[in-house]
């Protein structure tokens, strides 16, 4: 019984995980194992598109925080766009906003990542 | 005087010790939060803070074991809404928490460790209790907002 699901999108060379429904601590896996995915196949060029996302709790937020590391070490980025403002605002409880590139839309999110491939590196704290 | 002070409801709801019920305990709370005629921002606040609460008692209270129950009860007063979780796992100690820096969790990789972060955040009031063999967590806010933050009492109202 999960009403989370990660949906798989390619965009260019952008890797889009469309995130739907709720993510707490007993679907975070799901999200886990769409980031590794995205990983094993070489796509670290990754943007998570919040739209369809009505919750997150700390759990599915400890998602991002465990794998932003290695994906910029891998020369990517973990982008997150079109978040619903109540789920923003969990993401900014924890100051989230000065560790990721949080933007409105996911065309924004692509286009960061072509600026970067432009020679813009991500910003890594 | 003032007979609205008598006027406390309470609603229960007994889960298993499994994150497969967060959402059952999430609906439940806003279910009580929004009849209460909280805003739809407390409510949310509600849904997360019991979330953190119950994920705690399930990942270390208990250990991930399953088999436990956790009580939850929704405590509806005229000036205050409290949501109480009790378990009789090993208890937590607020003492030893330490607030998270994201920075560092990120450079080792640690999935974990802001939810008591996150629900003193969003509640006015976070208090822990131990009696026996029972921890008690009760997240509480005010009608009126954001007065008791944390440990202080309310403020008087005015007359």
């Amino acid at each position: 019984m999960s009403n989370f699901s990660v949906g798989f999108r390619s965009v260019g060379p952008v890797q889009v995980l469309d995130l739907r429904g709720e993510l707490d601590a007993h679907t975070a896996s799901e999200l886990e194992a769409a980031i590794q995915k995205a990983l094993e196949e070489q796509n670290t060029r990754i943007v998570v598109c919040g739209e369809n996302l009505q919750y997150i709790s700390s759990a599915g937020l400890g998602v991002f925080m465990a794998y932003i590391e290695e994906v910029r070490e891998r020369g990517g980025d973990i982008k997150i766009a079109g978040l619903q403002s109540k789920v923003y605002n969990v993401f900014d409880l924890l100051g989230f906003p000065m560790l990721f590139d949080i933007v409105e839309t996911e065309e924004q999110a692509i286009e960061k990542f072509r600026e970067d491939a432009n020679g813009v590196p991500p910003t890594t704290a | 005087m003032i007979p609205d002070a008598v006027a406390r409801s309470t609603y229960t709801l007994q889960v298993p010790s499994s994150t497969r019920h967060l959402e059952q305990v999430r609906q439940f709370v806003a279910r009580h939060a929004a009849a209460a005629q909280f805003p739809e921002e407390a409510v949310e606040a509600f849904k997360i803070a019991v979330d953190e609460a119950c994920t705690n008692v399930i990942k270390h209270a208990y250990k991930g074991n399953e088999t436990h129950l956790i009580d939850i009860a929704v405590i509806v007063d005229p000036d205050r809404f409290t949501v109480r979780i009790r378990d009789q796992g090993e208890a937590f100690r607020p003492e030893e928490y330490q607030t998270p820096d994201i920075f560092k969790l990120a450079r080792k990789r640690r999935a974990g460790g802001f939810g008591v972060h996150i629900m003193r955040r969003l509640m006015d009031h976070v208090e822990y209790r131990t009696r026996g063999r029972i921890n008690e967590v009760r997240l509480t806010k005010y009608r009126t907002g954001d007065r008791a933050r944390n440990g202080a009492p309310p403020a008087p109202s005015p007359s």
